[in-house]
């Protein structure tokens, strides 16, 4: 087969790999993740829910602090757990993607140019990222980047859920230059040929005919990136960002600590992180396998 | 040095093509004049295929020349782009753009290539869809039409640049024998209209039909050319012989 810079070099693996012990085992594929959200069956609240009802009990026990004191405590904060807490949740979730997804496509552009110098800084940074603890980066994003930015002479302050943002974006970029990558790559060469021999020049077989291909078949990587983003983003819990676990947090204590309250909280978040992932889970997982048929 | 119509319009002097350390061509050469009809036809893994790749570039050379009205392809000062408006081609697995319809993708490239008049070239996409009969079939996408009629559509494409040169490339190989003879038909008219044609083929009656020369190649070199009339009845090579014995 001829070669097309940057499009199918010779095989080129990631870090090196263990390979499973398990040769029939199933290879875990990049939607292992939401595949197991997706497979979850649709009552999974009702057990949360069971055990956010035992837990009061249990530990009522000891204490005298009931069931319907717990519950009655949950149902006071939870609007604000919800509207102040999960929906920031969720605006950070949108601005890592939007991020993410932007420079994301620009690195994975990268990494197949035809340049080799960019090919290969394009190949490092992705393999940094996605390789790299996210908790580590959410760290080094806090402490690295100034608390304001002065840019001709206006100073624009950087609030901490900003450095959270731009923290997780970093490992979904790292990913969706992967997934733009293997998209471009997936795309027979024949293409490129049939393209080349029309006179078509590089820039535009990319852009007029290899990646309107690719679309579609990134859409399903790109929303199991963005469901495993949601579920990370109580990580920022721990940048003292006020995203939903640090407000059930200081909601727990505001009510005195009691444990009773511990879980119902938790299971309250748990609830809210599933009704909002697990729909996106199920339609990820039928875009893929509708487009994993075809070519 | 400016080509006139009277030199050749294709022309090869020793070519030489490695794959690694396996060499496919071995100094192989011949000349194409305008208007002319050449098939190359040989036993499989003979180097057919690379050979008529060589001619627009698609694949690199390591000795020898080639020049298309004059220009050396292999020169790493030509602008390939403006080799490849004059040099049409068409594969074995059609490789139509699954992602445009019939029409769009025979007016692609003379739009974003060529930069022509979109109306203009529209006008001429349905004519040439119309003139390889596919008419009604102007929106139909490639995943909708059958494997004669994809190829039908890569012809008119290739056609729409107004190229010089038209390459075939085993372009039936991958079609039954009854849609076989729908492809053969356009490229008959197209070689009556005088188009130069160079067609990698397995289809002799249809060489001896419309070639004005017929090459045999094996292992990489030329073993014997001529004219139709001559070349299926007085081959003297014996592995020419051998290989007509098997196909006809």
């Amino acid at each position: 087969m001829r070669r097309v810079a940057g499009i199918n070099a010779p095989g080129r693996t990631d870090l090196p790999v263990l390979k499973p012990f398990d040769l029939k085992a199933v290879t875990p594929d990049g939607y292992i993740f939401t595949r197991w959200v997706a497979n979850l069956p649709s009552w999974t609240p009702a057990p949360i829910l069971l055990a956010a009802l035992l837990w009061p009990l249990i530990a009522s026990a000891q204490t005298g602090y009931t069931v319907f004191d717990a519950f009655d405590a949950l149902w006071r904060w939870s609007t604000f757990l919800v509207w102040s807490g999960f929906f920031f949740n969720v605006l950070i979730s949108l601005f890592a993607m939007a991020i993410g997804t932007v420079f994301g496509a620009a690195l994975g552009l990268g990494q197949i140019s035809p340049n080799p110098m960019l090919r290969r800084a394009a190949w490092f940074f992705t393999q940094l990222f996605r390789n790299s603890p996210w908790l580590v980066i959410l760290f080094i994003v806090l402490l690295a980047f100034p608390f304001q930015v002065t840019i001709f002479g206006v100073t624009i302050p950087i609030p901490d859920w900003m450095k959270g943002v731009i923290g997780l974006s970093l490992p979904i970029m790292a990913n969706i230059s992967e997934v733009v990558r293997g998209a471009v790559q997936s795309v027979p060469t024949a293409q490129w040929e049939a393209a080349e021999s029309l006179a078509f020049s590089r820039r535009q077989i990319l852009w007029q005919i290899i990646l309107p291909q690719c679309y579609k078949r990134m859409l399903p990587p790109w929303m199991n990136w963005y469901a495993i983003l949601t579920m990370a983003t109580p990580l920022c819990t721990l940048l003292g960002i006020e995203e939903v676990i640090t407000l059930s947090r200081q909601a727990m204590e505001s009510e005195d600590n009691h444990p009773e309250l511990l879980v119902p909280f938790y299971g309250f978040v748990l609830i809210l992180f599933f009704a909002y992932c697990y729909p996106i889970a199920r339609f990820t997982i039928r875009l893929e396998q509708k487009y994993a048929v075809k070519l | 040095m400016t080509w006139t119509p009277d030199q050749p319009i294709v022309s090869l002097t020793d070519v030489r093509k490695s794959f690694g350390d396996l060499e496919v061509l071995k100094g192989v050469s011949f000349d194409v004049m305008k208007g002319e009809v050449i098939c190359i036809i040989g036993p499989s893994g003979s180097g057919k295929s690379t050979l008529i790749r060589c001619i627009n570039g698609l694949n690199d050379i390591q000795a020898g020349s080639i020049t298309v009205e004059g220009q050396e392809v292999h020169d790493p000062k030509l602008d390939k782009l403006e080799l490849r408006k004059k040099v049409g081609m068409v594969f074995q697995q059609y490789n139509l753009f699954p992602h445009k319809t019939a029409l769009q993708n025979v007016m692609m490239a003379p739009v974003l290539v060529l930069k022509q008049d979109k109306a203009e070239v529209e006008s001429r996409a349905r004519a040439l869809l119309a003139k390889v009969r596919l008419q009604g079939k102007e929106d139909s996408y490639p995943g909708e039409l059958s494997g004669g009629q994809q190829q039908r559509v890569a012809i008119a494409r290739s056609l729409a640049m107004n190229p010089d040169v038209m390459l075939f490339d085993e372009v039936t190989a991958a079609l039954d024998p009854e849609t076989v003879k729908e492809i053969l038909v356009t490229i008959r008219e197209l070689a009556e209209e005088g188009m130069t044609c160079m067609l990698v083929t397995h289809e002799m009656g249809f060489a001896r039909e419309v070639a004005d020369h017929i090459y045999f190649t094996d292992r990489g070199v030329i073993v014997e050319h001529g004219p139709p009339s001559t070349f299926f009845s007085e081959a003297k090579d014996p592995r020419t012989q051998e290989f007509l014995g098997q196909i006809l």
